[in-house]
């Protein structure tokens, strides 16, 4: 919106000698593309540019129109050695705002597939031709869209922090007190209960159950629907999948979330900028850390803070520690899925302990850490804490790691169990808009700190781990892989650590002041592209603000993986995606 | 006890073996040393539940080691997360399964009251709003010292009961599952129905 767009020619429009009248206006951050041009625009990115992964799509409530945008990667050309280009930003702007729709572009990146549902369940813009338009992380018949401008909570108070006072004339109020039903919640008027009846989700029309018969013309087999979770030890928290199953062959699988939705994007749109960052924390709950990184290097790019040199090592070691310590859990509860049960979870937890003691040491919490500020990071290093983290990065984590090489990484039931499992090849890696060890394991050398350098990375000697296979051993090893890597760019980053001031010099600011405009910035999280896109009206509120998580797009693939193997391997192949619910439903 | 009772035919062997106590002491030692909590985690909390579980914290000391995954099979449910309304009929379901005696420990801000969650659309404020809560430990997330506190103060609270009157073994005993909430255009406790229903009708009443 506050983008200042100029008049330009027509023949000077990118992409219009391809595809006519597909670009209708060039603005700082991204093209402007006609609803009907789309897929055909679409298509020929994909096929004549490169542009085969679509990392993000997501969409903006302007007063005038809706906007849905996507974000195109050039990840193939990483596998042939050559330059790839710098994101294209594509923005489809919806005029209807009382039924807005737009063509799926799920035929041509089928990585869309979650991602536009999610964008229907937040905003209500429908994707015409998607396979499975249907709510994602809320549930079919909840009332409203909630990240429009115009949906108000049962709790609403005010469109935006700071919150008037909460103790008028000195008393507190309760929420709940505020409101009629005295708890979170608001019926549309006129909703009698005893009419209700919740739309059904037709899982048996989607995995094709009745029509079942299995293989052979002589024995017919029945089709079955089976349940998993959200209450289920090897889901990872509370994640579900509905799995349809030809005996003990997978032939479809469904997986539900929003279990654990926490409105994370809508809460953040109310909070000021600084506020996120605690919530940031909540997201990857393992990971704090470099979520609080990805946060803070968006918003720092779109104000344009320079960060002292001592402030980014710390970010970085901090961030590398994080990594194993996902690590390290990740590969302990594989094994917990494959049935080793808890043992080399509990060496993983070991590690972890003590990892998290540095932080801390550092920022005064184990897990939440909300360590990291506009500009820098919230406190220095306590005294002592270079010569612990020292001893750890040379000293103890190497032999773990020759440990778990020894117990884990040769045996034998775990590898019978893991190859061939669950494969990617490197085209429907890149398709799926798989991230992070799920990319690389299926050999495609993606990895944003060498690809887009931010922060520092581009200072560190290091090497993307990738694998051949695309299976989940494969997966499992460049996690692995990566936990040396990262030991690497630890020594390195323990060796350089700068001495200097932590916060860039004058005031402490708290509220920033944030120009107008709109940024994404991303970090190889321990899990993936960990990506924040934000979009700013000049406010102290960030006026669209929505996490690229990771998980959730890895998700998209797991049907994919899921098919022809065993109802017992759906497990392994969800534990090696590795996925966190605080990430996948925010 | 002022007089020694006569022990003539305990064997010797056993003479010095012999403790007395009351019945409800041991049976609630029993109990809390055989504590099996359910293997159910929301969110956050639930990796400080299993840090808890691992290697330094140990609740094994407690005799608690033993995760059930199965509600029936559970004394304790740790509510560990934040409740959303999405996940909260499955929630009371559970709890509805597990069998009587059965404690519930909310763990952390949110299961308390919602946490720093509270004012979102699908957040619930606090589990309680829909099944009883034993023991609340407060902290976002709460360390895994702060669970061991709020586990010792439920079995704090377990040697406190006598077997005389704890309600499963009553006659009388209602055993009522509690209602579960429903997902309608917002979560739907059926609790509010009579009040729902008067408020349709007289939308009904208004409209013509």
């Amino acid at each position: 919106m506050s983008d200042a767009t100029t008049p330009t020619a027509t023949a000077a429009l990118p992409f219009s000698e391809a595809i006519p009248g597909a670009v209708t206006e060039v603005t700082p951050n991204g093209l402007v593309v006609a609803a009907d041009k789309l897929c055909e625009l679409a298509t020929y990115l994909r096929d004549q540019e490169g542009y085969d992964y679509l990392s993000m799509v997501t969409s903006v409530d302007w007063p005038q129109y809706f906007e849905v945008v996507y974000y195109l990667y050039q990840v193939g050309r990483s596998r042939t050695g050559a330059v790839a280009r710098e994101p294209l930003v594509l923005k489809v702007r919806l005029p209807d705002k009382s039924s807005p729709q737009l063509p799926s572009v799920c035929s041509i990146w089928p990585g869309a597939d979650l991602q536009e549902r999610e964008v229907y369940d937040m905003m209500g813009i429908r994707f015409t031709g998607h396979p499975n338009l249907r709510r994602i992380l809320l549930w079919e018949g909840f009332e409203g869209y909630p990240l429009r401008k115009d949906f108000k909570e049962p709790y609403f108070e005010e469109p935006a922090k700071p919150f008037k006072s909460r103790h008028p004339d000195g008393h507190h109020v309760w929420a709940e007190d505020r409101v009629p039903w005295k708890d979170n919640v608001s019926y549309p008027i006129g909703w009698d209960p005893d009419l209700w009846t919740q739309p059904e989700v037709q899982y048996r029309k989607i995995m094709q159950v009745d029509r079942g018969n299995g293989h052979g013309s002589e024995f017919k087999t029945d089709r079955i629907l089976i349940n998993m979770g959200p209450q289920h030890p090897s889901t990872h928290g509370v994640f579900r999948m509905v799995v349809a199953v030809d005996g003990e062959n997978i032939v479809g699988l469904e997986p539900e979330i929003g279990y654990l939705h926490r409105c994370h994007e809508k809460i953040g749109e109310r909070n000021t900028y600084i506020m996120n960052i605690p919530f940031t924390d909540r997201l990857d709950y393992i990971a704090s850390m470099s979520n609080n990184f990805g946060y803070v290097l968006a918003v720092e790019k779109l104000a344009g803070i320079q960060v002292p040199e001592r402030a980014e090592y710390i970010r970085v070691i901090m961030a590398e520690l994080t990594r194993i310590v996902s690590h390290f859990i990740a590969v302990g509860f594989l094994f917990n899925d494959l049935g080793a049960y808890f043992t080399p979870a509990l060496y993983g937890l070991r590690e972890r302990e003590l990892i998290l003691d540095l932080f801390e040491a550092a920022s005064g919490s184990r897990m939440m850490c909300n360590y990291m500020r506009f500009g820098g990071v919230f406190a220095d290093l306590p005294e002592g804490w270079v010569e612990r983290a020292r001893d750890l990065v040379w000293n103890r984590l190497p032999r773990v790691m020759d440990d778990f090489e020894k117990l884990l990484a040769g045996n034998e039931i775990f590898e019978t169990r893991c190859r061939g499992i669950g494969v990617l090849t490197a085209e429907e890696a890149i398709a799926y808009s798989m991230a992070g060890p799920m990319l690389r394991a299926s050999g495609v050398p993606y990895d944003l700190r060498k690809s887009r350098p931010y922060s520092i990375y581009d200072r560190f000697d290091f090497d993307i781990c990738t694998r051949p296979e695309g299976d989940v051993w494969a997966r499992f090893r460049v996690r692995m892989d990566e936990i040396y890597q990262s030991i690497r760019i630890l020594k390195q980053a323990l060796d350089g650590l700068p001495a200097g001031p932590v916060m860039p010099p004058g005031k402490k600011q708290h509220q920033i002041r944030v120009p107008a405009g709109e940024a994404y910035a991303a970090v190889e999280g321990p899990k993936g592209e960990l990506g924040f896109y934000i979009v700013s009206d000049g406010k102290p509120n960030p006026y669209r603000y929505h996490v690229r998580a990771p998980t959730f797009i890895n998700l998209t693939s797991l049907e994919k993986m899921c098919i022809g193997h065993k109802i017992a391997d759906s497990v392994v192949i969800l534990g090696a995606i590795d996925i966190v619910l605080g990430e996948v439903d925010r | 006890m002022t007089e020694k009772p006569e022990v003539p035919d305990v064997p010797a062997d056993l003479q010095r073996n012999v403790f007395l106590t009351t019945l409800d002491t041991i049976y609630n030692w029993g109990r809390i040393k055989s504590m099996w909590p359910m293997a159910f985690g929301l969110a956050c909390c639930a990796i400080e539940f299993m840090a808890m579980m691992a290697a330094r914290f140990d609740l094994s000391r407690f005799g608690m080691e033993i995760t059930r995954a199965s509600p029936r099979q559970a004394d304790l449910m740790f509510v560990s997360g934040t409740v959303t309304k999405k996940m909260v009929p499955n929630i009371v379901r559970l709890y509805n399964q597990m069998a009587e005696p059965k404690y519930v420990l909310a763990v952390g801000a949110c299961a308390t009251s919602g946490g720093p969650f509270k004012e979102g659309y699908n957040v619930v404020s606090g589990i309680d709003k829909f099944i009883p809560v034993d023991v609340y430990v407060p902290g976002c997330p709460p360390t895994p010292e702060a669970i061991i506190h709020g586990v010792m103060r439920i079995h704090e609270m377990v040697m406190k009961q006598s077997i005389k009157t704890v309600p499963w073994y009553r006659r009388d005993q209602r055993n009522e599952a509690v209602p579960v909430p429903v997902l309608g255009p917002d979560l739907y406790d059926p609790r509010h129905r009579d009040a729902l229903r008067q408020l349709a009708n007289a939308a009904k009443e208004g409209q013509p």
